[in-house]
């Protein structure tokens, strides 16, 4: 389990070197994907190690445990949410963080009809 | 009773998996019982926590929602970035490269498309609400991205701090829009398969939202929106300041 855990771990801080990298050689304050780079490495290793016979089922449960701890996460962070700050901003936040996201919505139905092959693989 | 405080006080992640522990029960049987699983219990739950961080922000009057109140900061633990992001990258593990890989280039321009929307719009609102100056309405405009390319934005351009806070407050507003309109529109928008929830995590950005809103809607799409949406705060943070203020402060004067 704890070996599972150690190569989720490892994915985990080596997606988050790249990202902090990328940040830094873009000239900018922020980590670029470094999740998305993550989830990639973890990706690749997992199936490096299914193909040398490395990998068994109590490797997979170290990280399903974390995968289904992903809602509680997002629980506990609604509930940290600055929720009344974002509320009593004013009109303009609660426009401007509704109406863009609704817009999306539409242009994101219509991308969906362009691509129609999205939707059948 | 001091005993008691005292080990609710030294273990405040331990308490905090027993309240979500407990309220996904509650939400769980509520939805089975009360709504025939029409609203999954998930769902529910997500909005309680909401509520939750409201009635938080108007108890203690801090910053962190209900994880301002002693007996629940280790919601504050549980529900902070490094848990986030370590827990998103656990969802990698149910899927499938190939397919990140089909549909890579389609997240690509959907990430695009999602920046140049949330910036445009943003922006047209902070016009019509008054504000002329094009660090104003840049700042405010990509905080309609996410709530951290806003304050990254207005840092860089030298917004006033009021100016950032109502960035920040943009942004978080859109997270929480996402989070509840995801579950309630997929079916309308086409939104069920893992290609679909690439597009939908590049459009939408805010890794946050997309990924609870995701788990209220198909748990199985999660990694994919998350996967695109990780992009989007780093990019955002790229264009908003530099290309995209160079081409507002043109239109704007």
């Amino acid at each position: 389990m704890i070996q599972g855990l150690a190569v989720l771990s490892f994915s985990f801080l080596l997606g988050m070197w790249c990202g902090e990298l990328l940040g830094t050689w873009l000239g900018i304050d922020a980590n670029v994907g470094g999740v998305g780079f993550a989830m990639i490495f973890l990706l690749l290793i997992k199936e490096y190690f299914q193909q040398k016979g490395w990998w068994n089922t109590d490797m997979g449960f170290g990280i399903e445990f974390w995968n289904k701890l992903y809602i509680p996460v997002v629980i506990a962070m609604a509930a940290s949410l600055n929720v009344k700050a974002a509320l009593s901003s004013g009109t303009l936040a609660i426009l401007a963080g509704i109406i863009p996201v609704l817009a999306a919505f539409w242009v994101f139905k219509y991308l969906i009809k362009a691509f129609p092959s999205l939707n059948h693989e | 009773m001091n005993e008691f405080n005292l080990v609710l006080d030294k273990n405040g992640l331990v308490v905090a998996f027993l309240i979500v522990g407990a309220l996904t029960w509650l939400t769980n049987l509520f939805s089975k019982k009360v709504l025939n699983s029409r609203i999954p219990g998930s769902a529910i739950a997500i909005f309680l926590a909401l509520v939750l961080g409201y009635l938080g922000g108007v108890w203690a009057d801090g910053e962190k929602g209900i994880a301002d109140i002693p007996f629940f900061k280790g919601l504050g633990t549980l529900g902070g970035s490094m848990f986030r992001d370590f827990a998103i990258v656990a969802t990698a593990i149910g899927a499938s490269f190939m397919l990140i890989r089909k549909s890579g280039f389609l997240g690509l321009i959907s990430l695009v498309l999602g920046i140049g929307i949330f910036f445009t719009v943003g922006a047209a609102l902070a016009w019509i609400m008054g504000y002329r100056d094009a660090v104003s309405i840049c700042t405010i405009a990509a905080g309609a991205c996410t709530y951290i390319v806003g304050p990254v934005t207005g840092g860089a351009l030298g917004a006033s701090s009021e100016v950032i806070a109502l960035s920040i407050g943009t942004g978080v507003v859109k997270t929480i829009a996402v989070t509840i309109f995801t579950p309630i529109l997929a079916p309308k928008i086409g939104l069920k398969s893992p290609g679909s929830a690439m597009a939908f995590g590049g459009i939408m950005g805010t890794s946050s939202g997309v990924a609870a809103g995701l788990a209220a809607t198909d748990p199985k799409l999660v990694p994919y929106g998350a996967v695109t949406a990780t992009f989007y705060t780093g990019i955002g943070c790229l264009v908003c300041p530099s290309l995209f203020y160079l081409i507002l402060s043109a239109i704007v004067g």
